[in-house]
């Protein structure tokens, strides 16, 4: 038996710059044919699942069998939204799978909706991705043509871009015919699209659903660890030379993905899990393993996915007051936590950065940081305090320098994360 | 019993950390901090008054084990 050769990686990118993967008959002829649905019960879908321990790839890492089971288990007719939106601006794993391999996302996307009994699957891409969704057409059109049975009804559907828009309420609420903000109140799963329990799932999750309908739960396991199965998709960005997407296993060391992607200069930090994610000082990535019970050691998690380099070139103090400016403008302005805080972290972290905060000002951001936390009806003021403590406490002596003596020859240095000039929401009247 | 915000609702009218000061607080902007901790018996009827007058009705109470 070739074990070897089946635990290889790559496995969701097989075929990438070879075959053309996003035609239908390539797609088949490197991965074969799925299963014939119909033969297949929710239930033993489901089962197929748990046992693999698949977790969801758009950030939160939830057990995906057990989202399964929630909308499963609804009496009412049941949809699927898979989640291509791509909010985030570093990343670009997503875009990748709609664009050059749209057929193993519809294919999961299949699978998901016959295990929760959906019969339409809507999905959403970022509506300035015009590439994602001409691909998405041509296949879902090749798949009509072709007889493929057991699709379920395919729909595509353009959200605004913006960071909040993949958010799992705002995306039911703009396809609802909202503004696309957050909702407060019954989940997707009991109440969504069009009232019926919704089904969302990152684009990515339903991938690797794809290829374990085909291959099995065991053979998902030979790679990854215990808490972390399989492989993962991760976009690299920042002092790197080879910037971009990778499939690595869960378990890979840092070390050696960085080197992958070609390091350039000394790092003074590596930015974990994106920028809802956490930093690791430079002095710590000896030794750091890619998956969530180590990262869990130093406060990280992969979230959806985004690892960002910053060369010792590059000032955290002008990248954290950029990124946490980005942070307060795309709220919702919703709840009051959220817009009054995130804004007022903002410009505290503005003052700091150049040298002009009052001596209180980092603790008031600490007490701030606990008080926001878990009070807005989305995880968007969560996500963002989590990114500003721990640049506060990783970059501590760097925030000291700047508080006294304002900005640094560093900061004049190109922006590493990118905080794309996306219009927020339209200011409310 | 315990108290809940519609974070989305609430106007920062901060009646409800007055008259129900042992479960919540104010934060900087006048938008109420519960503890999370069960109401108790006692206070249940003050609870309920909060949430009735809580002008945007923002002020929600859940069964215990929610
Ligand atoms: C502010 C915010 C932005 C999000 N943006 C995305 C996104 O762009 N794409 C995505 O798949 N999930 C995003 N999520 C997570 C979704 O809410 C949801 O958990 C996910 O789509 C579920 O799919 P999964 O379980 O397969 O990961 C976001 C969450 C938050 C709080
Ligand atoms: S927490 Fe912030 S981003 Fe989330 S819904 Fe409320 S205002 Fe919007
Ligand atoms: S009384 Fe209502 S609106 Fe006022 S702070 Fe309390 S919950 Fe918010």
């Amino acid at each position: 038996m070739a074990i070897a050769t089946e635990q290889a990686l790559p496995r969701i990118l097989t075929g990438i710059g070879e075959e053309p993967m996003a035609e239908l008959e390539s797609h088949l002829d490197v991965h074969g044919p799925l299963p014939d649905l119909r033969r297949w019960s929710p239930e033993q879908i489901i089962s197929v699942v748990e046992r693999s321990g698949l977790r969801g790839h758009g950030g939160a890492s939830f057990p995906m069998a057990t989202k399964l089971r929630a909308v499963a288990s609804r009496r009412k007719p049941k949809i699927l939204v898979a989640n291509g939106t791509e909010g985030e601006p570093a990343s670009k794993k997503d875009r990748v799978l709609l664009r050059e391999l749209p057929h193993l996302v519809l294919d999961g996307a299949a699978i998901a909706a016959r295990a929760v009994g959906a019969g339409e699957a809507v999905i959403a891409v970022s509506d300035v991705d015009e590439r994602s969704a001409r691909s998405l057409e041509l296949a879902v059109d090749e798949r009509q043509h072709a007889g493929l049975r057991g699709d379920p009804q395919f729909q595509l559907f353009g959200a605004p871009e913006r960071w909040l828009t993949g958010q799992e309420s705002a995306l039911v609420n703009v396809l609802n015919g909202g503004p696309g903000k957050p909702t407060f109140g019954p989940r997707p799963f009991e109440r969504g699209v069009r009232q019926r329990p919704t089904l969302v799932q990152n684009v990515e999750t339903l991938a690797h659903l794809a290829l374990i309908a085909r291959h099995g739960a065991d053979w998902f396991r030979l790679l990854g660890t215990d808490r972390d199965p399989g492989s993962a998709l991760v976009t690299v960005a920042g002092a790197v030379s080879a910037p971009g997407v990778y499939e690595i296993e869960h378990g890979m060391p840092l070390e050696e993905l960085l080197q992958t992607a070609d390091g350039r200069e000394p790092l003074s930090a590596v930015l974990l899990g994106g920028y809802f994610g956490t930093w690791l000082p430079g002095a710590h990535i000896r030794g750091v393993r890619l998956a969530a019970e180590h990262l869990a050691e130093h406060g990280a998690s992969l979230g959806a996915g985004v690892i960002v380099a910053l060369g010792q070139s590059a000032c955290p103090v002008a990248e954290t007051a950029r990124i946490a400016d980005y942070f307060a403008a795309q709220s919702a302005g919703q709840c009051g936590p959220c817009t009054n805080g995130l804004g007022a972290v903002a410009d505290t972290v503005q003052q700091l950065a150049t040298g002009t905060a009052s001596a209180g000002a980092r603790a008031e951001l600490a007490r701030w940081g606990k008080d926001i936390k878990g009070r807005g009806a989305c995880q968007h003021p969560d996500g963002a305090v989590r990114f500003v403590s721990s640049a506060l406490r990783v970059f501590a002596e760097d925030f000291d320098d700047h508080a006294r003596h304002g900005p640094c020859p560093r900061c004049s240095h190109p922006p590493v994360l990118p905080a794309t000039p996306i219009p927020a929401f339209p200011v409310a009247r | 019993m315990r108290v809940a915000v519609d974070p989305i609702q609430c106007v920062a009218h901060g009646l409800c950390a007055e008259l129900l000061p042992e479960r919540i607080r104010l934060d900087d902007w006048g938008y109420p901090i519960l503890d999370g901790e069960p109401v108790p018996r006692e206070l249940v009827g003050i609870a309920r008054r909060a949430a009735d007058a809580c002008p945007t009705l923002a002020l929600l109470l859940e069964p215990d084990g929610k």
